[in-house]
């Protein structure tokens, strides 16, 4: 039996996918990035294997991410932007514009009908409109991360936050709260927040898929997302693995050359 | 593929001798300062240095001596000196960084040329505004700090098509400057004498032209971060005869890797052209990266800058007029667009980087659409990359790194 594996290394997280010669995916893992890439990538992709019921010498692998040469059982590197795109039209078929909110990076890439890339865009180097910038305000406001879906869903209203940065949008929700906003409509302002800069991006015409760590863990933003453009929204089943799945698939079309 | 390889970089013969030409600049320059009969005058870098080599100055570029600061990794300890003074991070690097350097004493040139010990002090400064307005400032810094007399050329910006009122305010404006140069440097103006500078300069700037347009071939001789190295002697020694033949010998050079089929990049896959500012602390990265991923930068709006068609020694004024206006960094977005997609399709490129250099917004064409017109109009992808001139804190290795790969691999797919 032959296996092809997918391992991104994000920034915060690594993320590892197996699939069979069907495109299925029949193991994956999600750990914390850490200092060590390496390790990482090994402890990911042993615990994507133990559920896949294979060992390394089953597979091709293939590597992406801010890591991605730092796998040195992969057979090759792509990059994530490459990966996404792979793993996108994988999951959707048709011309789209993937939105990928990552951990440190967002990216808007677009898609043609052959599944061929036409563009894609990166955040600049700040953390606005990705979700290092939740993490952040999650962080002063005293709230686990796994708490901001809940409480935005909760919210009433929607408080505006206008800053870029994030450091500025923490002091501006400081006087939110003076003002006496509750925390879930604070919670969905810094979600309206990360939205309009991601849309911010690019032009956003055709339909459009979403994907990554925020997308994976916050499905009310998701939800926002399609009230603010008013589209329907695709999300993959797994939001968070679309890099390494665009990984894994690129090592079964090495087996095919 | 991986950007991580190793790589093989080809040197450019000449550069010994490119080398020991800018020695000798700045030693002359050196010398002049302390020579009370030489004056020396300080010009932005398309501005009216014929004039002023006619008139007898020895002169000096401070943009250059910025873009040492930035190759030389030394710009972002220079910076925050400037930003202490009053002038703030977003305005331009190289201004920031030379101020900033000379507020703490240091200058490469001193680092690179064995008792050379500062900046050359100049007896007048001259401007001319068609790049931005910084320079201008800049150099009032320091007319102020040496009381030293500023004088220049203001440039209409954004323009398409030159018109002569134009043109004829600029000369009025030259005109205006030499009964003042000529107190200063003590030298009678002689038309003569602009005119041979002029020749001078105008046969460097074809020389120069020539050696860029080497990169037609492919593979391409020349990368375009190797010629923004070998473009100073076009910027700091125009007018010289020396120049002229640094230029014959490049030129050589380049021609001869064309005979042999030699490129700047090993098994060339890719050609690409650079818009915007050079990343000068990078610029040996850059280099690698791309040869790395089989990848020719080989055109350039910067490189181009410095080619000055039309000098013309039988109207010396107008044609200075016209040759400094008629530069890229002058037009309109119009005139930029038809010049970038003239580029393209004589150097058939496969895609446009442009650098959004966060501090030299006139150098940082990305800012109103024109990546999204020139894909139109040329059917080719672009990629803008965030970073600076200078000031690498504003750049992120990493993100412009998988970016440029991402970007290669989509021409792969194509
Ligand atoms: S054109 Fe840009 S880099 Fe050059 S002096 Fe002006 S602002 Fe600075």
């Amino acid at each position: 039996m032959e296996f092809f594996a997918g391992i991104d290394i994000g920034a915060s997280t690594t993320k590892a996918v197996i699939i069979n010669t069907k495109g299925e995916v029949i193991g994956y893992s999600v750990t914390d990035s850490g200092a060590d890439f390496e390790l990482a990538a090994n402890q990911t992709f042993g615990q994507a294997c133990e559920q896949a019921g294979c060992a390394l010498d089953d597979c091709i692998v293939a590597s992406t991410g801010y890591g991605r040469n730092n796998v040195p059982f992969a057979s090759f590197a792509k990059t994530e932007i490459s990966c996404h795109a792979e793993g996108s039209f994988h999951n959707f078929p048709r011309a789209h514009i993937l939105i990928d909110i990552g951990g440190q990076d967002s990216k808007i890439i677009k898609i043609d009908n052959d599944g061929k890339r036409i563009n894609f865009r990166m955040n600049r180097k700040c953390a606005a409109g990705t979700g290092a910038f939740l993490e952040e305000i999650a962080n002063r406001l005293k709230i686990r991360l796994d708490e901001l879906n809940g409480l935005a869903e909760k919210a009433q209203d929607n408080v505006q936050i206008s800053s870029y940065c994030t450091v500025f949008a923490a002091t501006e929700i400081l006087s939110r709260i003076r003002e006496g906003s509750g925390v879930p409509e604070i919670i969905k302002g810094i979600f309206t927040s990360v939205i309009k800069r991601v849309l911010e991006m690019d032009s956003m015409e055709g339909d459009l898929a979403v994907s990554g760590g925020v997308v994976a863990h916050n499905p009310f933003l998701v939800k926002m997302f399609e009230e603010k453009t008013g589209k329907k929204i695709f999300v993959p089943p797994l939001p968070q693995l679309t890099g390494a799945l665009g990984a894994a698939l690129y090592a079964r079309k090495a087996k095919e050359v | 593929m991986s950007a991580d390889k190793k790589v093989t970089f080809k040197k450019i013969k000449a550069t010994g001798q490119m080398r020991k030409i800018m020695a000798d600049y700045f030693y002359d320059l050196d010398g002049a300062v302390k020579d009370e009969t030489q004056k020396v005058a300080w010009c932005t870098s398309v501005g009216p240095a014929e004039l002023l080599l006619s008139l007898g100055f020895k002169v000096y570029y401070p943009e250059n001596h910025a873009a040492m600061l930035g190759a030389t990794r030394q710009a972002t300890n220079y910076i925050p000196v400037a930003n202490a003074i009053g002038y703030s991070p977003d305005i331009c690097s190289y201004l920031t960084s030379d101020i900033g350097a000379y507020l703490k004493k240091e200058t490469p040139l001193s680092r690179a040329y064995e008792g050379i010990e500062g900046i050359p002090k100049p007896d007048v400064l001259v401007f001319n505004t068609n790049q931005c307005r910084d320079v201008q400032d800049w150099l009032a810094w320091y007319s102020r700090e040496w009381n030293i007399p500023l004088m220049g050329v203001s440039t209409f910006r954004n323009i398409g098509e030159i018109s002569d009122e134009v043109l004829a305010g600029i000369v009025q404006q030259l005109k205006d400057l030499v009964p003042k140069l000529e107190k200063i440097s003590g030298n009678k103006f002689d038309i003569d004498k602009f005119r041979e500078t002029m020749a001078a300069s105008k046969e460097c700037t074809e020389l120069w032209e020539k050696v860029l347009e080497t990169n037609m071939a492919s593979p391409a001789p020349m990368s375009f971060f190797d010629a923004t190295i070998h473009m100073g002697p076009a910027v700091v020694l125009r007018g010289s005869q020396t120049a002229i033949d640094y230029y014959e010998l490049l030129l050589k050079e380049m021609e001869e890797r064309l005979a042999d089929g030699v490129g700047a990049v090993e098994d060339e896959k890719f050609r690409l052209y650079w818009e915007g500012m050079p990343i000068w602390g990078k610029l040996r990265d850059m280099s690698e990266l791309f040869i790395g991923l089989n990848t020719a930068v080989i055109a350039s709006t910067y490189c181009n800058s410095w080619i000055f068609k039309a000098f013309d020694p039988a109207d010396p004024f107008l044609s200075t007029a016209r040759a400094y206006t008629e530069i890229f960094i002058v037009r309109d977005e119009e005139y930029k667009e038809k010049y970038i997609e003239d580029v393209v399709r004589n150097f058939k490129l496969d895609g446009i980087l442009f650098h959004d250099s966060k501090t030299c917004p006139t150098n940082s064409n990305n800012r109103y659409g024109m990546p999204e017109r020139l894909e139109k109009r040329l059917n080719i992808p672009s990629l803008t990359i965030n970073g600076d001139l200078n000031d690498l804190r504003c750049y992120s290795e990493e993100q412009a790194k998988t970016q440029i790969e991402a970007f290669i691999e989509q021409l792969e797919a194509m």
